[in-house]
Parts: C-alpha cells; structure tokens; sequence
C-alpha cells in the first residue's frame, strides 16, 4: 500500500513537472518586454495619493500629453475632489474657464464657444478619430480616462513606457515612422518620446527631470483611472477590523455551541 | 429529511396563520430542527455561503441595473458613471464584478464536495441534477453580465461564444448562420444583441432563485449526506440545524466574507483582464482573447479539439456530463475517503481542472495545445472509463458502523440510543433523560 502510493504520488509529480519544464522553454521565447515596479504612494492596503504628485502630473498631463490624448470621461471638476489632486475651487475655475468648449445651439440656433465650466469635461484636442489619426500619422492616440487600468502592469508600465525609449539595438529594425521603445509590446511604437527634460516647468522645487515627470504623470492617470481609490482603502480598512473581529466571535460561538455536543454525548455514554 | 413536527404555535395569529398557510411550521421543522448529520465538515458550507452570494449578486445587480445603460454607446460610459459618480457606484460594482469570481469559486468546491462524497448518488440523484442546473445557469448569467460591460474582451468574448453556434452549418448547411443572426438580432454583434444580453441577465438570476429552492427542497427529503457517505441510523448520529449548523455556516460565511471584501477593497481588478477597460471595437480584435478564470477549463477543452463542431460539442459536454454522473458511477461506497484506487483518480481530475485552467489561458499552440488535449481526453475519461470501471474492481475500505462510531467508540461500549430528538440545548434537557 505505502509502495503504491508512492509511486503514484511520483507519477502525479511527473505529470506535472514535464509541463512546467515544456512551457518554461516556451515561455523565454516570448521575449515578454520588461516592466520594472515602482514604488508608489498608492499600494495597497493603506496607500493614498500624493496631491502635490497628482498636481504635478496633471500639469505635465495639461502641457504635454493634451496635445494629442483626451480624457473624455473626466470633468475639471474631478480636479478640485477629495482623494484627487484636490485644486482648490477658485484654481478649478480657474483651468476651466482656460479652455473653451463648443456649446449651443443659442436662441438664434448657432452653436458658440465658451469658457469652460468646472461641470464641463476636458475638452478633447480632436475633433474626432479621424482627425485625430490625420494628425497623427495615421495611428490613434488612445483616450487615456481608464489607461492605467486598460494595459497590463498599470501605472508601473506607463511609467516604464514614458521612460522607455532608446536607441534601438542593432540589427532591430524601426519601421518608417515608428520608435523604439522597450517597454511597448512589439518595441515599435508610433508616439514619439513626448517628454525631455526640462519641457515642464515645475514650480515646487522638484527636479524637471524625464524620470519625474513620467513618475509624476503615471501616477495622476493612475487617479484618473481609479478616482475612489482613497475612499475604498479607508473603508476597507474599516470592514476588514470589522470582520476580523466578527470572525473570531463567529468561530467562539461555534466553538461554544458545539460543546453542547460533547455534553449531550456524555449524558447519552452514562 | 421526514421527521415530526415539533412546532407550537403559541400566539393566536401563529395558529391562525398555521391553519392557512403554515410558513412558520415550514421554517421550523426545516431550518430550525432540522435533523442534520453531526460529522459534516467545512466543506458542507459552501451551500449556505453559495444562497448568500445569489442574495448579495441580485441586490447589488438590481442597483447596478437603476445606473447602468444597456447601449452600444452608452454602456461602457454608464459604467464609468456608476464608478466615479454614483454614491458608493464604486463598491456595488466591484462587488458584482469579484461577486461573480466568489460565486464560482464557491460553486467548484461545492460541486468537487459532492463529487467527493458521493453526494450525488442515491438517493440523491434529482438533488445533484438541479445542482448542475444551476451550475449550467450560472454560466450563462455570468458570459451575459460580462459581456454588460461592453470593453474589448466582452464584445470578443460575445463574438467568439455566439460564433460557436455557427458550427452547425456543418450539419445543415445555412442553419448555424440563422441560428447565430436569430441570436445577434442582426447580422453582427451590437447594440441590439447588448439588449438583449441584458434582458436576459436580469432574468435568469430569478430563474437560479427558483431552481435553488427546489434544489433545497430536493436536499431535505433524503437530507444531507455526510463524510462517511453512510445512512443516518440514530438520533445520536444528528443535531438540530440551529445552531448548530447555523452557527458553523455563519462562521465560514463570515471568514468567505473576510476573503470577498479583501479583493473587493484591496485588488478589485486582480481577476479581470486590462483590455475590458478598452471601450468595445468591432474593428480591432484582441490579440489574445481570453474569458473570466472561472471559464478557462472549458475553454481550454472547445480548443483542444481541432474540429469546430466537435469542439463546440466537448465544451456542452464536459458540463452536461455531470447530469450522468450518478448513473456513471458504479460503486456502492458513497465516500471516496473509503475508496483507495478512486481516491488517486479523483485527485488526478482535480489536477487536470486546474491544468485546463492554466492551458486555457495560453494561447493553443505548440506544448500548450498537447497537454490541453491530453488532460481534455483524462476530463472525459475520469467519467467515461474510471467512474464506471473503478467501482466494479475496487474494494472499498470498512466502513465505520455509524456516523457517530468514530467519534464516540463502537456502538456496543455505549448504552442504546435514546429515542427522544436531540435537545438543542444541555439546558432545555428534561431530568429523565440526566437520570
């Protein structure tokens, strides 16, 4: 018996080990491109956003990224909310009526532009894709409300992305128009490095260096992306003492209700 | 299970609605004294956690379904505004989203239990046929609540499962392609078959709710089977469902709870796929198209076999092949723990459900797709071959003479049994029984 299930148990063991070995070898031929993690404020379970940063990224956002890229699910309202970079009213009314969005039609039936409004949603630089695919060499600069969340890796991948271009490696061939990039899949990508430094001028202190702002706007999309992140840490953090606590009442109480048993038995052996 | 009623309706309304309508007598003798095998184990919990996921996945849905706009355009964006607008959007949506993961999740244990135990065989065969109905509900509710979403791999996810549908154009020429458009309500996926996806994802939740009360119902004739797959013989060998089972799935119910709410809050996006935050593109397929985790087995399965209707074909039958498994298996021995060659067999189909798990999400390719095919042909074989032949030439270990043996000693050390139901309480005990 012992013997037999010995041998099964190495035979079970075999059974899976050949697998891993085959897709080891398969899996180092995928050339998978490297995405390194970053340490960031908003980990879970008790990490939240740095307003400065957000602040920080959003500028680089506004300067840089705007030019081609919308955020069409935010408003400029999102701005000045708790849990975000938190501007303040004023400075929130201030960036919005900065732009100026189509609205109308007015009482005569034309369609006008204004300043924006707080309410509004950030004005996107294209008036739709096709413009925006003539822009841009025919390729579509993704909206970017939900990127953080939309590709693998998240923010440590967009930040590895902004800070991934390089000379391409011999013998790599970069198609007309295209980059290399060694953070993007395939490493050949159609957005040309949008960041160098000193192309934002930050106004508190920190460095004007391509490694900041690319920290610094991945994490702002980051909030984009997951604007309730700070609500749900703190309430999480909340219903799990709750729940702990509950648990270990709920496993006294069985305890305490199935001693009974034990008692109910020794009445029945006597 | 048949045991008399203990009820007392002590107020006047109490017997007034007794004599109408007896639900409290239904509630009492059912769920309250309910004579339950005292040995169940934790895996026995999984049926109470499973009826509160169906509760907390229709309340959260009904909430979600006041925000959500079931549009090709407006769907993606509604759930965004549900995410970022709507009070507390955020957490009735992730706890839908991981809700779903949690159900499964729940739904294999409870299943791989009863397969373990035996829970199946008689006389519970029409108590195991509605769990697999249930199971086959489920799965479609879930492929239709992820397709709501309306990202890239929902509408793929869509394209590719309705798709499989057309593989009866090799049958009859010309009625895969009906059936499908029949499906679509057009010619291609799209708005109006979101419509429809939604329509019937609010309906079949209702649908799980009354199979559930006549899987229930179905539990409480024979009652519960237990770790030793034996019969109940005495009152000894039961306890009152409350508490002492109440209390029990509370505390499982609760530490799942503990599980739920760590996802929800600290990984919400842990079990989904990026490219589902990309708004639904007819135009540009995924590279890879994978389904949620709890679907991978039966993928891997449709792309383990090369031919499209043979494969469609695998996918309904490695689930509608549970509805033969009390009829498959021909042992008399209900509890695999007195089966010594089954027990082996048994672990090695658990192995290949998770293998299949890991292939399906690989692309169907070189190594990928030879171990898919060889852990597919073991997934039918466990059913088709071992079931049947296992129980013929095993001879199953001695089976302890009670439920209660093993815990108390043999049967002749101890005094009879007494023939009064077991008291819920040491201090409800009447002195004749001290004596």
């Amino acid at each position: 018996m012992k013997t037999t299930s010995l041998a099964l148990t190495g035979a079970l063991a075999v059974c899976l080990a050949l697998p891993l070995a085959a897709f080891a070898e398969e899996a180092n031929n995928n050339h998978a491109p490297e995405v390194a993690g970053q340490d960031w404020s908003f980990t879970p379970p008790f990490g939240s956003y740095d307003n400065a940063q957000l602040q920080r990224g959003f500028q680089v956002y506004k300067e840089v990224c705007a030019n081609c890229h919308s955020m069409r699910l935010l408003s400029y309202r999102n701005l000045g909310q708790p849990g975000g970079p938190e501007f303040s009213p004023k400075a929130v009314g201030i960036l919005a009526s900065q732009v100026q969005v189509p609205d109308g039609p007015n009482e005569k039936g034309e369609m006008f532009q204004r300043p924006a409004r707080p309410s509004d949603r950030f004005r996107s630089p294209f008036a739709n894709d096709q413009l925006a695919r003539v822009a841009n060499n025919g390729a579509l600069p993704p909206d970017l409300s939900v990127i953080a969340k939309a590709r693998p890796g998240g923010p440590d991948y967009l930040y590895a992305l902004l800070t991934g271009y390089h000379a391409a490696p011999s013998g790599f061939e970069v198609a007309q128009g295209m980059h290399y990039n060694q953070a993007f899949p395939g490493h050949q990508i159609a957005m040309p490095p949008p960041l160098s430094d000193g192309v934002v001028a930050y106004t508190d202190g920190t460095k004007p260096t391509v490694d900041n702002y690319a920290r610094d706007v991945s994490a702002y999309l980051m909030w984009a992306a997951e604007p309730k992140l700070e609500e749900r840490h703190m309430l999480g953090a909340r219903v799990m003492i709750f729940l702990l606590v509950f648990v270990v009442i709920m496993y006294l109480a069985k305890r305490a209700v199935w001693a009974r048993l034990k008692h109910r038995d020794a009445t029945h052996a006597a | 299970m048949a045991h008399p009623s203990t009820y007392q309706p002590d107020t006047g309304i109490e017997r007034w609605l007794d004599a109408r309508l007896p639900i409290p007598r239904l509630m009492h003798d059912q769920f309250m004294t309910f004579p339950t095998p005292r040995n169940l184990n934790y895996w026995w919990t999984f049926g109470g956690i499973l009826s509160f996921m169906l509760v907390a996945q229709i309340a959260t849905g009904v909430v979600l379904a006041m925000h959500y706009a079931p549009t090709e355009t407006g769907a993606f964006d509604s759930i965004e505004k549900i995410m970022r607008d709507v009070n507390w959007g955020w957490l009735l949506r992730y706890s839908h989203a991981i809700g779903a993961s949690m159900f499964f999740l729940a739904v294999y244990i409870h299943t791989l239990r009863g397969l373990y135990y035996g829970s199946y065989k008689a006389p519970r065969e029409v108590l195991w046929i509605l769990g697999v109905l249930i199971l086959l509900l489920m799965i479609a509710t879930a492929f239709m609540g992820y397709s709501l979403v309306w990202g890239q791999m929902s509408f793929w996810a869509v394209t590719v499962i309705t798709n499989l549908f057309s593989s009866l154009d090799s049958v009859v020429p010309g009625m895969g392609t009906r059936l499908v458009e029949w499906i679509w309500g057009g010619f291609a996926v799209g708005g109006h078959t979101l419509n429809r996806l939604y329509s019937l994802h609010y309906l079949f939740p209702f649908l799980i709710s009354g199979v559930v009360v006549l899987h229930i119902w179905a539990l409480h004739i024979p009652g519960n089977n237990n770790p030793t797959g034996i019969d109940v013989k005495t009152a000894k060998d039961v306890v009152p469902f409350h508490p002492y089972y109440t209390i029990k799935d509370g505390f499982a119910l609760a530490a799942f709870i503990l599980l739920f709410a760590a996802l929800v809050f600290y990984a919400p996006n842990l079990l989904s796929h990026p490219d589902n935050y990309i708004p639904a593109n007819p135009l540009q397929t995924p590279p890879h198209i994978v389904p949620e985790w709890y679907f991978l087995p039966f993928y891997a399965i449709l792309r383990a076999i090369p031919n499209k209707l043979f494969g469609v074909a695998g996918l309904m039958a490695s689930i509608s092949i549970l509805f033969l498994v009390p009829w498959l298996d021909t042992s008399k021995v209900r509890s695999t723990r007195y089966r010594p060659i089954y027990k082996w067999f048994f672990w090695a189909f658990v192995v290949t459900c998770f293998a299949l798990g890991y292939l399906g999400s690989q692309q169907p390719e070189g190594w990928y797709l030879v171990f898919g095919r060889i852990f597919t042909l073991y997934y039918f074989a466990f059913f088709l071959v071992v079931m049947p032949a296992v129980g013929l030439i095993e001879r199953p270990r001695g089976l302890p003479g009670s439920i209660t043996e093993p815990v108390l000693g043999p049967e002749k050390v101890r005094v009879p049994p007494a023939p009064a139901p077991a008291p819920a309480a040491p201090r409800k005990r009447k002195p004749e029984e001290v004596a």
